[in-house]
């Protein structure tokens, strides 16, 4: 909200410079954004009187002027300046640009140059050049006897500081000048100046109005004034108005826009003329709509209060007006509306229309409802004194809500909620200076005007934050003895392990959306959410998968010429359960380029493929502490991955740890990738728990004896998999062998149609004494025999 | 001269001439083997009388031990030379690259939690976390932000899309991470059957809101604080935050200034602002040459503290919500936000963390750049 220093002062009187109160806004919670002179920006522009003007002897359109711009230019002495402004003429008194000068409106220096063979020393100017209008027809003519060589911003009266403060939400009150005058007092800053409400007797009977809709529209004051004349406001009003970047537009309209800001008291002004019949507050009926006086249509629906006569809606009540009942020119009969509409109400009502105003700003935070008929009689009198006309009583329909709740207080809460021992006599004085009543046992009741308090801590606030909220001191926590304990739950560690293992292993952590595009969330499946108001189409659906957000980036990766890109992202899917949202701690995996670049020792480069993303997927599970060993290799990967080059990491057949494999031809098509992707999908909430075991380990002694090695090559089955023939030989002779590893798999030559070769490498382990060779032999062919129930056979 | 003589003088002559291994051997041959010159003279002596074998036997075998350690000696010598000779021949160039493990890294946000929770941790805070697609009571109604209330306007909320004529409360993206306090409230609540206990817990996590500029994204990240206790005041919650970003910034020149403000949530309020000086150019954290709003906080409204179940009369606390993107950006000197979320590898590498920069509180939580 927007101010001027001077228009402060109407209600604060105080000597305090600018900065102190700029200062104490933002100490007391006024947030000052941004302080502004327009005096600061008309520094070189003076008042000049035209003492000749004959035409420029090279141009028609340009006259060689002679300026008097006062003692301080020149030393008093006639300046020449060429000017192209058609009202330019001797005698005209305007406001002159020094060379040196900067002129507002589009940042030029003003130097001495020749125009077209001719010096000029400087510019007259016109409204726009000073940002104080859209007049561009001529330069500005000040009355003739005005200053010469004052300086045009204090003849003016624009040196006025511009105060721009963001107010909370909870502060109605400050939405007003006076309001901000009050909190300044109560810091200190001077005293406010007490309200004059000026005494506007009436004549003859006030306007039909009445209230349907009372909770809508409680209170609804209004008062007509016949035989106005709607012209421009006075000076003083057009110059504030401007001063906070408002348009004026007619002392009407002026008015209602001043005690807006000045008292935070929103009126409407209808033209007597345009209505049929009384007005009525009430609930709009569903079909009905308004022009605004924005110029815009708004279809209104029951729930929304508007103020209507017999025939049509002439206001969205407290949020702004209806075009045909507005003032204009020619308007003489007035109805000038003072009502009280509940918050709510307009807060929903403007939702709906997403429709803001200052009134409505005012009225969903809450204008002070026991200020209806001070703000009506201020507003009437302003209206008779500058558009004249009679004045008739004044109508009141409904009540406003002007009970407030009051709180027992004890002052000690100062210091034992705020940390801020205030002396109570203090705190008194601090509260009733912003308005509060406190009676002698400290029964608390909060002005008419601060709906925002709410409880005994709202007390507290207002005690401190006018005492200062930088005089708190600081209490240390207390803590527990000895060194801190540990705090991260088992899934934070296992979070913390994966991801470092994971940079560990070479891959960059992304932080990609959490919502993907709708045809990227297709791919894997849809996702269970979408946003009702999603900021781009792009970021519309909560992924179903980390694979989205990571491919996406690896395309924008290799695009930029990456060659190597390595991805993982640590975050959650948003899925649903039983129609609820359910998300899961999942970790993402891409990999994309090359696995290994071409090199003088290893040749071509090599892109990835599913087994890198098996081994990512393994190494991650392992960093996690998943029982690798026990996991089983299984199909099901999803329709993301090839379906002939992807598996599941299972714990049991049921327990998906994750899906892994290369990324789907048609998925990488998606997404405008080209070459092999591989991919990984570790899904962290699945990880079975580990058990409280405390930090002893089993016992271990490496066994004294050396292992022994077997290779066995088997012919089998093609569609048999590797690792269950592993699995099988492993466990053959489960107190032998330790290990069993394929180290060759091979068809071709040699090998039967429908058949592979498959190498195994068989460890065993002696325990007290070593194998003899027939224990060795009975060993192998357990192996073999084992090998055999899966169809593979002994190599001949 | 004596024939033992003259026969050293020779074959001493023909092992230092000979070039190579063969050609020692054969020296070798011709002086130790079987029939070997040397080997012929040893034979000589069995033959002698005793006189005779005291007087020629010394020079004998003189001669042979000085034939071996010679023929030892040249052979060492030609081996060494052969050795040197392989060896000058698998020479390689050194200077040919080698294939480094790719170097992974841990991203920015991420390294700020870590760095976030271990500083807490010290203080006596957990972690928690909680859902980010939120249901309107704990984004909103428990924290005392009525339907209509213009807080509302004060974040872009983003509505999950429901079923056509779905009864079910609307579900938001939550706007801040001040759920999780509700939701830790109302378990401890539950837990204590309505006895409280003294809370303190610091949610980091993934928020969003409807924005996006040079300094907003749709989605960023935030840490929230929650001390709730008997006893806990303002002045609890301002040396909090003052110990915490002295710890995060390590530097003890930080120095905060709390403004009164407003958040539905807490009363009173604050906006906590850190002094920055300027070194380089650069905004740094720590003096007061200026002042940078960096979080907001308050004490626990008693309404909110009702809303989960506990006595207000009985338990106290203060709250507190920080941007972390902001805190990374302030902390590692990174000037833009829109790149946290883009997954530039170029990016990543620059600004990310090494796998083993852990945040420990004894190597202190900031990785030096």
């Amino acid at each position: 909200m927007k101010f001027t220093l001077s228009w402060l002062k109407d209600h604060l009187d105080t000597g305090e410079s600018l900065d102190s109160i700029v200062a104490a806004l933002t100490r007391v919670g006024l947030e000052v954004e941004e302080v502004e002179n327009p005096a600061a920006r008309l520094g070189g522009f003076r008042v000049a009187r035209v003492l000749t003007a004959a035409p420029h002897p090279q141009a028609d359109k340009l006259q060689v002027l002679t300026v008097e711009a006062g003692p301080e230019v020149n030393g008093g002495a006639p300046l020449q300046v060429v000017c192209g402004a058609p009202n330019a003429r001797a005698g005209l008194v305007g406001v002159f640009g020094t060379a040196g000068a900067t002129v507002p409106a589009n940042g030029m220096v003003l130097r001495v140059a020749a125009i077209r063979g001719v010096e000029s020393n400087g510019m007259m100017c016109s409204s726009r050049e000073l940002e104080l209008g859209d007049d561009h027809d001529g330069i500005i003519e000040l009355a003739p006897d005005a200053p010469v060589g004052a300086a045009f911003a204090d003849y003016a009266r624009l040196d006025d500081a511009v105060i721009d403060v963001s107010i909370t939400p909870n502060r109605p009150d400050c939405m007003g000048v006076r309001g901000i005058a009050r909190d300044l007092a109560a810091a200190g800053l001077g005293t406010l100046v007490p309200l004059t409400v000026p005494d506007v007797p009436g004549e003859g009977p006030g306007p039909e109005v009445r209230i349907e809709d009372a909770a809508g529209c409680p209170a609804f004051y209004a008062q007509a004034v016949t035989g106005l004349a709607n012209g421009d406001s006075p000076d003083w009003m057009r110059r504030r108005l401007r001063a906070i970047g408002q348009k004026p537009i007619s002392t009407l309209v002026d008015i209602t826009n001043y005690l807006t800001v000045d008292l935070g008291r929103p009126l409407h002004v209808y033209d007597r003329a345009r209505l049929s019949g009384g007005l009525v507050a009430r609930q709009a009926r569903d079909g009905e709509s308004v022009v605004a006086l924005n110029g815009r249509t708004y279809a209104l629906a029951a729930g929304m209060t508007v103020i209507a006569d017999d025939v049509a809606v002439h206001d969205i009540g407290g949020i702004m007006g209806g075009a045909h009942s507005g003032v204009s020119a020619t308007t003489t009969d007035v109805i000038i509306e003072c009502a009280y509409f509940a918050p709510d109400a307009i807060a929903r009502t403007g939702q709906t229309l997403a429709l803001t105003s200052d009134a409505r700003q005012r009225f969903e935070r809450g204008v002070d409802p026991a200020f209806l008929d001070d703000g009506l009689a201020i507003a009437t009198f302003l209206v008779r004194e500058y558009c004249g006309g009679t004045v008739s009583d004044v109508t009141r329909a409904g009540t406003p809500p002007v009970t407030m709740p009051s709180y027992a207080y004890d002052p000690a809460r100062a210091a034992t909620l705020g940390g801020f021992d205030v002396p109570a006599e203090r705190q008194r004085a601090v509260l009733e200076s912003l308005g509060f009543t406190v009676s002698p046992e400290w029964q608390v009741t909060p002005p008419t005007w601060r709906p925002d308090v709410d409880g005994t801590a709202d007390l507290v606030e207002e005690v401190i934050r006018i005492e200062g909220l930088d005089r708190v001191e600081s209490v240390a926590l207390p803590r527990l003895s000895g060194v801190a304990r540990p705090t991260a739950t088992a899934e934070q560690k296992v979070e913390r392990r994966v991801r470092r293992a994971a940079a560990a292993r070479g891959l960059d952590e992304a932080v990609t959306w959490s919502f993907v595009a709708e045809r990227h969330a297709a791919v894997f499946g849809g996702g269970d959410w979408t946003l009702a108001n999603p900021i781009s189409e792009e970021l519309k659906v909560m992924r179903p998968s980390l694979l989205p957000g990571l491919l996406a980036a690896a395309e924008r990766n290799l695009r930029q010429g990456s060659d190597n890109v390595r991805l993982f992202e640590l975050g959650r899917r948003y899925l649903a359960k039983d129609g609820a949202p359910l998300e899961r701690a999942t970790l993402g995996i891409v990999l994309a380029g090359d696995r290994r670049p071409r090199g003088w020792r290893e040749g071509k480069a090599a892109g990835f493929d599913a087994y890198d993303a098996k081994a990512e997927a393994l190494a991650l599970l392992a960093a996690a502490g998943a029982p690798v060993d026990n996991l089983q290799v299984m199909g099901e990967a999803g329709d993301a991955f090839h379906p002939g080059r992807s598996g599941t990491l299972r714990l049991g057949p049921k327990t998906v740890l994750a899906a892994f494999g290369a990324v789907h031809p048609a998925v990488l098509r998606a997404f405008d990738l080209s070459g092999p992707v591989a991919a990984v999908e570790l899904y962290l909430d699945s990880l079975p728990a580990k058990r409280g075991t405390g930090f002893m380990r089993p016992a271990y002694a490496p066994p004294a004896l050396q292992p022994v090695r077997r290779d066995f090559a088997f012919l089998a089955p093609a569609a048999l998999a590797a690792e269950a023939l592993a699995r099988a030989a492993k466990g053959a002779d489960k107190a032998a062998i330790v290990r069993a590893r394929v180290f060759d798999v091979f068809t071709g030559t040699g090998v039967p149609e429908g058949q592979k070769s498959v190498a195994l490498e068989v460890m065993l382990q002696p325990g007290e004494k070593s194998f003899t060779d027939a224990e060795l032999k009975a060993i192998a062919d357990k192996v073999v025999a084992a090998a055999g129930k899966l169809g593979a056979s002994l190599r001949g | 001269m004596t024939d033992t003589d003259e026969l050293q003088t020779h074959l001493l002559a023909a092992i230092a001439a000979a070039a190579g291994l063969d050609a020692l051997e054969a020296v070798r041959v011709e002086a130790l083997g079987k029939q070997g010159r040397v080997t012929a003279l040893l034979k000589t002596l069995g033959a002698l009388s005793p006189e005779e074998r005291q007087a020629r036997g010394p020079a004998i075998h003189q001669l042979r031990e000085s034939i071996t350690a010679a023929i030892a000696a040249r052979k060492a010598l030609l081996e060494q030379v052969a050795l040197d000779a392989q060896l000058a021949s698998e020479a390689l160039d050194m200077t040919l690259p080698v294939d480094l493990p790719a170097g992974g890294t841990v991203h920015p946000v991420s390294q700020v939690m870590d760095e976030l929770a271990e500083i807490f941790a010290d203080l006596g805070f957990a972690v928690a976390t909680g859902p980010e697609i939120e249901d309107d009571w704990h984004n909103f109604g428990a924290l005392n932000i009525p339907d209509t209330h213009p807080a509302r306007a004060m974040q872009d909320t983003f509505y999950v899309a429901q079923a056509e004529g779905a009864e079910a409360a609307p579900l938001v993206l939550r706007t801040h991470t001040s759920p999780v306090q509700i939701r830790t409230m109302v378990e401890v609540a539950r837990r204590q059957n309505g006895a409280g206990a003294p809370i303190r817990i610091i949610a980091p996590g993934r928020v969003y809101r409807s924005d996006w500029d040079a300094t907003h994204t749709p989605m960023f990240h935030q840490v929230e604080g929650l001390v709730i206790d008997k006893g806990i005041t303002l002045g609890h919650l301002k040396w909090t935050l003052e110990t915490f970003l002295k710890a995060f910034f390590e530097r003890d020149d930080v120095v905060l200034r709390l403004r009164p403000s407003y958040f539905p949530f807490t009363e009173p309020s604050a906006e906590v602002d850190v002094g920055f000086s300027v070194e380089k150019g650069k905004r740094v954290i720590g003096g007061s040459e200026g002042w940078m709003e960096v979080l907001g906080s308050g004490m626990v409204h008693p309404r909110v503290i009702a809303n989960c179940g506990l006595d207000p009369e009985e338990w106290q606390g203060f709250a507190f919500g920080c941007g972390i993107d902001r805190l990374a950006m302030l902390k590692y000197g990174i000037d833009d936000l829109r790149p946290m979320f883009e997954a530039d590898t170029r990016w990543l590498h620059h600004y990310g963390f090494a796998a083993l920069d852990v945040p420990t509180l004894s190597g202190g939580v900031g990785t030096p750049a």
